[in-house]
């Protein structure tokens, strides 16, 4: 077995795990954009638990850091203002959207949301359009 | 919001965390392996979202057998059934800026940690771009 489809699939299995803990206990849905965007100034309702769930990711980025930096290899040669049109289409879009890999491509599918699943196609298929292209 | 809710809050996103640095999707390259399907494609990545989704389908169920939540009276899960515009303009932007950047939101964050340049860069311009669809959403009522 190819060691990476091992840390790919064994990472999912932690993930699942995270975000069925965040159902059963808290029940709520772990999408991460939608955490993210509810921390920001200006948002209606409680924004402690987003805080607190965004800082346990970064937290989790410390501890994996620490234990095995090369993690967070990024040999790739992306220039700076490539990374802000990325990041401006990757904030628009998940907030337009409803989700973006954690909402719908794992808690969305997980519940058949027919919803989730076509956004997951969606932006899959638009993301393998963009890489082709560049 | 009680004192348990903030303690779970947390450690969902260290245990998330520690499952993105496990699976490759803090490596930008691997994700834009992943997506390079007509080149030199690096089907990894495949696994992350199967064994999540895996775990999730089943404990999605049996939890929400329960009348409520664990530490919570009621169940907050999203139960909009239309599909609109918004949700497939909006994933086609998304996945065009997880194509060029190789970076979803929470590897993003995750990868804050490094103290390197480039995820400062997109979480800054994420949080941007988040902010300009709330503006923009003010006239256009995309969402509604």
């Amino acid at each position: 077995m190819n060691q990476g489809w091992v840390n790919a699939g064994l990472g999912g299995i932690i993930i699942g795990i995270a975000v069925s803990l965040m159902l059963l206990l808290n029940g709520r849905v772990t999408g991460i954009s939608g955490i993210i965007s509810g921390t920001l100034p200006q948002t209606k309702g409680d924004t402690l638990w987003r805080i607190l769930f965004v800082l346990g990711l970064f937290t989790g980025g410390l501890v994996i850091k620490t234990v095995k930096p090369d993690v967070f290899l990024n040999e790739l040669p992306t220039e700076t203002l490539t990374t802000v049109i990325a990041g401006l289409l990757v904030g628009f879009g998940t907030i337009m959207g409803s989700g973006c890999t954690s909402g719908h491509g794992v808690c969305g599918i997980s519940r058949l949301s027919m919803r989730s699943i076509l956004a997951t196609i969606t932006f899959i298929i638009a993301g393998v359009v963009v890489v082709y292209v560049i | 919001m009680s004192f348990k809710n903030s303690i779970v809050s947390f450690s969902v996103g260290f245990i998330f965390a520690i499952g993105l640095g496990v699976s490759g999707m803090t490596q930008p390259a691997k994700v834009i392996g992943f997506l390079d399907v007509f080149g030199n494609w690096d089907p990894s990545l495949i696994f992350v979202m199967a064994g999540a989704i895996a775990v999730h389908f089943v404990l999605f169920k049996l939890a929400t057998k329960r009348k409520s939540p664990l530490f919570s009276t009621q169940w907050d899960i999203p139960n909009k059934k239309e599909i609109t515009p918004a949700l497939i303009v909006g994933s086609m932007m998304f996945g065009a800026g997880w194509g060029l950047g190789g970076f979803c939101p929470g590897p993003a964050i995750t990868s804050l940690a490094s103290f390197e340049s480039r995820p400062f860069i997109f979480v800054l311009s994420m949080i941007a771009g988040m902010f300009l669809f709330r503006f923009v959403d003010k006239f256009l009522k995309l969402r509604k």
